[in-house]
């Protein structure tokens, strides 16, 4: 599905966005042991924007998130803070991103990522080609003489 | 003196019991689902995530149910629920330039680079009640045509590039936060995008509506308004990288506005914003119109003074939740303030006419 590998920080954005019930469908059977660093907790992040979209930054409203930290028996640690209000998620992609450093993590690229990133592009084409049938072509109307 | 009364418990207690049916309606009728709210009522569910100020169609859609569609309880509820939360940071400026557009129109340029692309719009529609909705059905899927996924840019930045219009100045490291800080005037512009971000979008309708009716005018094309899936960034420290964690559906407007000049600006066009969570354009729309009126005396402009262009009048009122809990406070009992009043008045009517009162 994927021709180049994901780094870190690609695949961490990834798991944040993706459905819990598209990581539900990727996980193993038997997820490997850990132990929390940081129990999966809910807050939010406050989303800044910027006056006339280049200027001074600003205070938009705030988006829920969860975030985790947890170490595998090997020592790798593993991150996440997701979207929305999901501490099975915040669990799920913090180990997916602890797994995914280890050797385990080209064999995951393939297996999860691949698949995770194939929906996400597959649902901005479905946008993107709904938006285009709604571009408007304009055409100019015969003028009177002149 | 402070006269405590007590009682009601069982009033109370029987009031929210019959709330809770009246809110289930008929239970011959089906139960309205979630997640039907967040997907069949989006644009109520938007308005609750922007006014409440925080973006969650799914905890959205609950107030929604649970304040049986009244919206600005709704944004209390969120309001409420918000305050139970930790806030782990700040998202790094938005870059609404690399928006996934669903809708994107310009009432400035006909032929846009990127072009007018009108996305699910009611505009156009007869605005005729349409009774085959009353049965379920399913539509056809929208059409499509061959797209590319490319960003489109912002319309204003070619104005810009003449030098035509007033360019954005950069903030201070420090951004205001009202939910941190009482709002002292006068106020800094993000400040005032803050507030109006998450205020109610009658109000703000309202005062857009009057600056186009004369009060401050300041002639308004709408440059760009478009629609669209923005990802959010942010840096995390333990990491010492940023990551994308989020995408949130985003209104944009940016409005191009008339200026004559002033003593110390030269003739140019200037510029009104407004930026909302979800699908909102006629709040973005009022949001940019009453930014720019309020933008009157940095410009010094010589308008007079129209409530859209009075800051404290505007960001005094036009939170939902401040006001209606103002307001509604006078329903509690008032029983001891109402009891001076009236001996007070009997009082004067027995000093002004004292054969009427024996």
């Amino acid at each position: 599905m994927t021709s180049a590998s994901l780094t870190r920080r690609d695949w961490m954005g990834l798991l944040a966005r993706a459905p819990l019930a598209r990581l539900d469908t990727h996980w193993p059977d038997e997820p490997p042991a850990f132990m929390w660093l940081r129990a999966p907790e809910i807050g939010t992040m406050m989303v800044q924007g910027r006056a006339g979209a280049v200027g001074a930054a600003f205070n938009l409203g705030e988006v829920t998130v969860t975030r985790a930290a947890l170490r595998l028996s090997c020592g790798t640690v593993g991150h996440a803070m997701v979207q929305g209000r999901g501490l099975r998620k915040a669990e799920r992609a913090a180990l997916l991103d602890a797994l995914l450093q280890t050797s385990a993590g080209p064999e995951l690229q393939a297996r999860v990522l691949g698949p995770l990133q194939a929906a996400e592009r597959a649902a901005q084409e479905a946008r993107a080609r709904r938006a285009a049938a709604t571009k408007v072509d304009f055409f100019t109307l015969a003028r009177g003489e002149g | 003196m402070y006269v405590a009364v007590k009682g009601g418990e069982r009033a109370i207690e029987n009031a929210h019991g019959w709330l809770a049916e009246a809110r289930r309606g008929d239970a011959t009728v089906p139960d309205l689902a979630v997640d039907q709210i967040r997907e069949q009522l989006a644009l109520a569910v938007d308005r609750v995530m922007a006014e409440g100020s925080l973006y969650d169609p799914d905890l959205a859609a609950l107030a929604l149910k649970q304040a049986r569609g009244d919206v600005v309880e709704a944004v209390f509820l969120i309001r409420a629920f918000r305050t139970t939360l930790p806030r782990f940071g700040a998202s790094a400026p938005l870059d609404t330039g690399a928006a996934q557009i669903i809708r994107r129109i310009s009432a400035t340029y006909k032929d846009a680079p990127g072009g007018q692309v009108l996305g699910p719009t009611f505009d156009y529609t007869h605005r005729l009640l349409d009774f085959g909705l009353a049965e379920s059905a399913t539509p056809a899927p929208a059409p499509e045509a061959p797209s590319s996924l490319g960003a489109v840019p912002h319309i204003l930045s070619h104005l810009g590039e003449e030098g035509l219009i007033q360019p954005e100045r950069e903030g201070g490291a420090e951004v205001p936060d009202l939910t941190r800080a009482p709002l002292e005037f006068p106020a800094s512009r993000p400040l005032r995008l803050q507030a109006l971000a998450r205020g109610d979008e009658g109000f703000l309708l309202s005062l857009a509506y009057s600056t186009q009716r004369g009060y401050g005018r300041n002639h308004a094309f709408i440059g760009e308004l478009r629609i669209g899936h923005v990802r959010v960034s942010a840096y995390l420290p333990e990491l010492g990288f940023e990551i994308d964690f989020a995408e949130i559906l985003l209104t944009e407007c940016e409005t191009v506005n008339q200026f004559q000049g002033s003593k110390s600006e030269p003739a140019q066009f200037t510029r009104g914003y407004g930026l909302v969570f979800g699908q909102s354009e006629r709040k973005a729309i009022s949001m940019a119109l009453v930014d720019r009126a309020l933008r009157t005396r940095e410009l010094g402009e010589d308008t007079g003074s129209a409530p859209a262009q009075d800051e404290e009048f505007v960001l005094s009122h036009c939170d939902n939740i401040q006001s209606s809990g103002f307001l509604e406070h006078i329903k509690l009992p008032h029983y001891v303030d109402f009891q001076a009043e009236l001996e007070l008045i009997r009082k004067l009517r027995r000093r002004a006419m004292p054969e009427a009162a024996q």
